[in-house]
């Protein structure tokens, strides 16, 4: 079992937790992931980690509300635990020799963003953040990124944070302004990366992306994380999760990431359930 | 008196048309009565070969003496100096690949008017190694034993077959073992990938426990290699040994057109839900696919449960897809029997060419966008022998057609886990991904870094991973107490 040390609401349904995992918080790097059960007879998910704290032996993830999972976790408080929590696993993002570099926040995807983004800070690189909401109510972690940014480009759907537009707008701007960047890296919603990979294949530009597919393992025993990579099936688990960007088919990324959309509507909405019944009780 | 009948007693299953529905396991098991009739079979070799057919080389014939005699907890001392997990080995093991195989009595003509009318069936030891495994866990109280602890640390890497029995010869041993689990419960193949009907989960978890109970440490959610390295567990963890038996994970694919579609499953995804994350239990909340035609791509044990699981989930066609005969099917012949009972279809020296995907509209305009709905097949002869000595499968031109399928299910075995490999320095491993070890010791290319398994072998079976494992469990014990 393991403890969640704390909980912060980052938004109306985005949630930053800490658990309590002492090997883990000593070894995750940037772009690794857990795969935690909430309960015993829960399903396994994937997140990636946001962050650790060595000393303290914690590890910090964040998550979208999204399905029966996550709201359950969501329901969960400080001082409580969960059943599974198992990492790191994946290959960490490679960092090594870059001095400026982009990095591309998509909604909840920026909370994968953000630990790429310190280690890229943290070696010595120029960062640019560019992040993408869908309105000013669904902003997370402004602060933390402001920190390890040089610059740091607010975009939203409707203009009412930052700059209205997407990220490839911002992105295409910086670039067309002289910007050179040794490196994109790009966390997001699927159709985001996809977008976001056309426009730097066009100039060229080395693009990194994070990918999230369905997991169970995690340690490429089930291979239901396959991805195509320049037509090749790689597993996201073990051979990513961080792909060229250039060389992933995102349709079928997105295809398959559809697979359950049924049967996890169902489950969420009968967890939704659960949770009116006992908070009526 | 000896049984000179010829035949085993059949093995009681459950009826096939309740059982395609239920995930209850399907051999009932022998009654004492039965169990003593067919241990009366059994000649007591002078120079058993049956002892050698077995990959731990349990003392057979004095075992089944024993049953004859109705000692069954005496009988039940005498598998456990050999084998650690026989309830479950009863249940999986290809007898008739191994012990059963050679059996004398397959030498013995049966003569009916003073002809011959053929050979006569063996013993039927895997039945009475079940029944005796079975016998033990409903009536005796634990094993007595004399461990003397051994002041020494060894470090199991996978709780599959060739862990559990290398930790459970160390720890009778005297030693301090600790196994380390990837997933969140023990068991490896034996709880994600065999189902309830053939092994039940329970049986399983009761033979752990009594790992534990021998003072063996399980440790789960522990992917070693990530979170821990070889190199840290025996510079910084004290551990002395280590034994890898991380089995073959890594599920193969055929490579043709359409196989990231949606309802295409590689048998290892497929039988982790249903088994190990209980998606065929409706308040489960993992989910899976309940296709109404199935198409299982192989012909090993890993496609029978597979096909068998299809069937239970409610799919109303299983297919077979098989592309050498029947002859060839490397699947254990019950298993074959009891999927044949229960309605699976098969289709022998096919080959799949494409899955065929829907890819009418888009996935706004059409929900079934991107599923299978079809796999393309083309029919195969028999041409000349391989390298397995097995006649080589060729395509007959223009004999393709398609199955009416909406689920397809990759069951064409597993290549080696390269997460160790990939994070330890010393270690080698083949052409293949299969770890290199020494034949005769089973130890690695890294010094006090032993493996078993199909780690080492690539897929394979329970119990030969079980005799690897136990193999280790020697060297490991000549090494740390000549340290």
């Amino acid at each position: 079992m393991y403890k969640i040390v704390s909980k912060e609401c980052l938004n109306p349904t985005v949630t930053r937790m800490n658990i309590e995992a002492p090997l883990i918080a000593k070894k995750a790097k940037a772009g690794q992931f857990i795969i935690l059960r909430v309960t015993d007879d829960g399903e396994r998910i994937p997140l990636t980690v946001a962050g650790t704290d060595p000393e303290k032996g914690t590890v910090e993830i964040i998550f979208q509300v999204v399905g029966a999972t996550t709201l359950e976790l969501n329901h969960k408080n400080e001082g409580e635990y969960i059943s599974t929590f198992v990492g790191p696993l994946g290959k960490p993002t490679e960092i090594e020799g870059y001095k400026k570099v982009c990095v591309i926040g998509g909604g909840a995807g920026c909370a994968i963003a953000l630990p790429v983004a310190k280690a890229l800070h943290n070696i010595g690189a120029k960062v640019t953040s560019i992040v993408g909401f869908r309105n000013k109510d669904l902003v997370i972690l402004e602060d933390d990124f402001k920190a390890c940014s040089d610059e740091y480009v607010p975009m939203s759907d409707d203009g009412t944070y930052g700059t209205k537009g997407l990220v490839t707008d911002a992105l295409e701007k910086l670039i067309d302004s002289g910007e050179q960047f040794d490196c994109v890296f790009c966390i997001g919603p699927l159709i985001m990366m996809k977008f976001v990979c056309q426009l730097t294949a066009k100039y060229n530009l080395k693009t990194i992306c994070s990918m999230n597919p369905i997991m169970i393992d995690g340690t490429g025993m089930c291979g239901c994380c396959r991805v195509l990579v320049d037509g090749q099936m790689k597993f996201a688990c073990v051979d990513g999760p961080d792909f060229d960007g250039h060389k992933i088919d995102f349709d079928s990324a997105m295809m398959r990431n559809t697979m359950y959309r049924e049967f996890e509507r169902k489950k969420y909405d009968e967890e939704c359930n659960l949770f009116k019944k006992e908070s009526t009780l | 008196m000896i049984n000179m009948r010829p035949t085993k007693n059949p093995m009681p299953t459950q009826d096939p048309h309740k059982r395609a529905h239920n995930f209850k396991e399907v051999a009932l098991g022998y009654d004492e009565n039965t169990a003593i009739d067919e241990a009366k079979r059994c000649l007591n070799c002078k120079n058993p070969s049956c002892v050698k057919g077995c990959p731990v080389n349990i003392n057979i014939p004095s075992f089944i003496a024993e049953v004859a005699k109705g000692e069954f907890e005496k009988a039940y001392q005498i598998i456990d100096k050999s084998s650690s997990l026989p309830a479950i080995c009863g249940r999986v093991c290809p007898q008739e690949k191994q012990c059963e195989g050679q059996c004398i009595k397959l030498k013995v003509p049966v003569m009916e008017n003073g002809k011959k009318v053929g050979n006569m069936e063996p013993v039927a030891i895997g039945r009475l190694e079940r029944f005796v495994a079975d016998y033990h866990r409903e009536h005796a109280s634990d094993v007595d034993r004399d461990i003397t602890k051994k002041n020494h640390k060894v470090a199991i890497i996978g709780s599959g077959p060739s862990g559990l029995s290398c930790a459970s010869d160390l720890a009778k041993m005297g030693y301090d073992c600790t196994i380390f689990e990837a997933l969140h419960v023990a068991g490896g193949v034996l709880m994600y990938g065999i189902p309830e009907f053939r092994l039940p989960k329970d049986i399983v978890q009761y033979e752990i426990n009594g790992l534990k109970k021998l003072g063996v440490h399980i440790v789960t959610d522990m992917v070693i290699g990530q979170v821990l390295s070889i190199d840290e567990l025996m510079e910084k963890e004290g551990f002395e040994a280590c034994f890898i038996g991380t089995g073959a994970g890594l599920p193969r694919f055929m490579n043709i057109p359409g196989e990231n579609a949606k309802g295409v499953y590689s048998a290892n995804e497929f039988l982790t839900r249903t088994n190990l994350m209980k998606a065929y239990k409706d308040d489960s909340k993992t989910p899976i696919e309940h296709a109404k035609n199935v198409a299982v791509v192989g012909g090993g044990n890993v496609a029978m449960d597979a096909l068998r699981c299809a069937l239970r989930l409610g799919a109303e066609h299983v297919y077979c897809v098989y592309r050498r005969s029947e002859e060839e099917l490397p699947a254990r012949k019950e298993e074959v029997e009891h999927a044949k009972e229960e309605g699976i279809i098969f289709h022998f020296l096919n080959n799949p060419v494409e899955i065929i995907e829907d890819k009418e509209g888009n996935m706004k305009t059409n929900p079934n966008y991107g599923c299978v709905k079809g796999l393309k097949c083309i029919k195969m002869e028999l041409g000349e022998p391989d390298d397995s000595g097995r006649r080589r499968p060729v395509p007959i031109p223009g004999s393709e057609f398609v199955l009416d399928v909406d689920c397809v299910i990759m069951a064409l075995g597993t290549s080696p886990n390269p997460l160790i490999k990939n994070t330890t320095k010393g270690i080698e491993t083949n052409k293949h991904g299969c770890l290199i070890v020494n034949e005769e010791t089973n130890e690695t290319t890294k010094p006090h870094v032993f493996a078993g398994g199909d780690a080492v072998t690539g897929a394979a079976t329970v119990i030969l991973a079980m005799g690897a494992g136990k193999k280790a469990a020697k060297y490991i014990d000549e090494y740390l107490s000549s340290k």
